[in-house]
């Protein structure tokens, strides 16, 4: 749960960029086994880019062998697919039956309002954009209008403007104060077993968790939340993105052992003995977020 | 072989004909509009509604794309078929009111007049176009775009097609634009091949494997009104 939110949260919506051919090649041969899976390949696509470029279209014709006018006519047709490059958020009002007669034009006017755009047009920034869809099967719940997978229900004119905002600064950031999942810990090595817990440096208003990294011939300090699913980290390395870290303990310079792999990326996890029992791994991929929590 | 009862008449056909063909066979008249032999069935306009089965369980059916089956039982004419068919003669008539082949049709049926407001369509979405792109010429230039009331026929992201040799087939078969050719309204135009060509007649060395259909041909008729 926590995983995917701060997942979504980083992630960003791409807009408009340069179509690479090898990429769009590698989803076809993923998928190209017949001719059903030609909506996995626009599904594939449209995720990468946010939209379906013209181009990718027609390297997609030009490799399953298929006319280019049944593909267009595919992604036509599905109101999933975008020809158009997308905003970072999508906003779908439901303009359904059922939403319909419990007011959803006056919902839909008033995003539009707001946005200062039509329905199926994208701000000019690239933050919104505004669909309409007929049905979204949950009737009973209308007007229901949806923003970036999010369901919102019964939704009235006058919480537009807050539903947007929180669009805007995402649905997923967990509000640490008050998250009841998120926890201190304390943590020790598992070597020596001496306090790796840094009272002089806080990080999410808590002692930080201080450790020795090592990468690429380089050393230096890592410090991270104590916070059980906080990601704040604070580093005098620059460590790029999935680059595999190996974790030493400050004190007594030995390489925290790793008994296990993480689950979704395979480097190393790292085991943090906890204080009151139990052990936390924390995967060892700058960027991975996988963590968990064994208590004894 | 199958026997089926049309009309009272009891006719044998080979399996997987459709009841039109049987009926034909017989001499039954069936008006079609998005029917044509050498494309496969599609059953877009409903013209050629019959009714099968009988008493309370009788439905409509198209019978171009009905296979034939033993035992059925077909009305091509009865009071039920004839309302059905004048009802879609008039909406496709007011859709698409310009037609010559849908007046033809519908003064056939004793249509003065429709009652639904004229919409002026330029395409009844019958798919003989595309059928004929795909099935004739080998080309798959156009096809369907869009769906429900945003659907339209043409080529992919409304530029010329690199697969369309221009031989006019769609528009030779097209029973809604009497135009034949748009060659003066290119942003109109299906393939929008004539607007960005020489048309084939003046150059038909270049062209020499196209297949030309069309007849008139306006781009010969605007050259020759030049010239005087
Ligand atoms: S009508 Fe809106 S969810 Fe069904
Ligand atoms: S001719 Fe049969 S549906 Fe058009």
């Amino acid at each position: 749960m926590i995983q995917k939110a701060a997942l979504s949260n980083g992630d960003e919506v791409m807009t408009q960029q340069d179509v690479d051919p090898v990429i769009i090649t590698k989803i076809v041969e993923k998928h190209n086994k017949d001719r059903g899976e030609i909506i996995a390949i626009l599904e594939e696509i449209q995720t990468e880019y946010g939209y379906l470029p013209e181009e990718a279209l027609r390297i997609v014709s030009d490799k399953t062998k298929r006319s280019l006018v049944d593909i267009y006519g595919i992604a036509t047709f599905y109101r999933l697919f975008s020809l158009k490059p997308r905003g970072k958020h999508l906003v779908c009002a439901c303009l359904g039956t059922a939403c319909h007669v419990r007011g959803a034009p006056r919902i839909v006017e008033e995003l539009q309002s707001q946005l200062g755009i039509q329905a199926g047009e994208t701000t000019a920034d690239m933050e919104f954009t505004l669909e309409t869809v007929n049905c979204l099967g949950a009737c009973a719940l209308g007007p229901v209008v949806v923003i970036d997978g999010h369901y919102f229900s019964k939704v009235k004119k006058s919480g537009i403007g807050q539903l947007l905002e929180k669009a805007r600064t995402g649905f997923d950031k967990i509000d640490i104060a008050k998250d009841k999942r998120i926890f201190p810990i304390e943590v020790s090595c598992p070597h020596c077993n001496r306090s790796l817990m840094d009272e002089s440096f806080a990080i999410d208003n808590h002692p930080s968790i201080r450790v020795a990294i090592s990468f690429d011939h380089q050393d230096g300090w890592l410090r991270l939340s104590c916070l059980y699913g906080s990601y704040n980290i604070s580093t005098e390395l620059d460590v790029p993105m999935d680059t595999v870290v190996k974790f030493n303990c400050p004190h007594c310079h030995v390489e925290l052992p790793s008994t296990s792999n993480c689950a979704m990326c395979k480097a190393p996890m790292v085991p943090l003995l906890v204080r009151g029992g139990g052990i936390a791994k924390i995967c060892s991929r700058r960027g991975c977020k996988n963590h968990m929590l064994d208590v004894l | 072989m199958i026997t089926l009862k049309i009309n009272g008449l009891d006719v044998s056909v080979e399996q997987g004909t459709t009841v039109l063909e049987a009926a034909n066979f017989l001499g039954f008249p069936i008006p079609t509009l998005c029917h044509m032999e050498g494309l496969s069935p599609y059953g877009a306009c409903r013209l050629c509604v019959v009714e099968i089965g009988e008493g309370p369980k009788a439905k409509l059916v198209s019978s171009c794309t009905y296979p034939a089956q033993e035992g059925l039982k077909v009305r091509t004419a009865s009071n039920r078929v004839i309302r059905a068919r004048r009802m879609i003669l008039e909406l496709l008539l007011a859709s698409c009111p310009q037609s010559k082949t849908i007046q033809d049709l519908a003064s056939a049926h004793g249509i003065r007049q429709q009652r639904f407001r004229q919409e002026y369509e330029d395409c009844i979405l019958c798919g003989l176009c595309v059928r004929m792109c795909d099935e004739q010429m080998m080309a798959k230039a156009i096809g369907f775009r869009g769906r429900g009331e945003n659907r339209s026929i043409g080529t992919p992201f409304d530029v010329k097609s690199d697969v369309c040799r221009t031989c006019g087939g769609c528009m030779y078969i097209c029973p809604a634009c009497q135009l034949r050719c748009t060659y003066n309204e290119p942003e109109k135009a299906i393939c929008g091949g004539c607007a960005n060509l020489t048309p084939p007649c003046l150059e038909k060395e270049h062209f020499d494997d196209m297949m030309c259909y069309m007849d008139p041909c306006v781009a010969c008729e605007i050259e020759t009104k030049t010239d005087k």
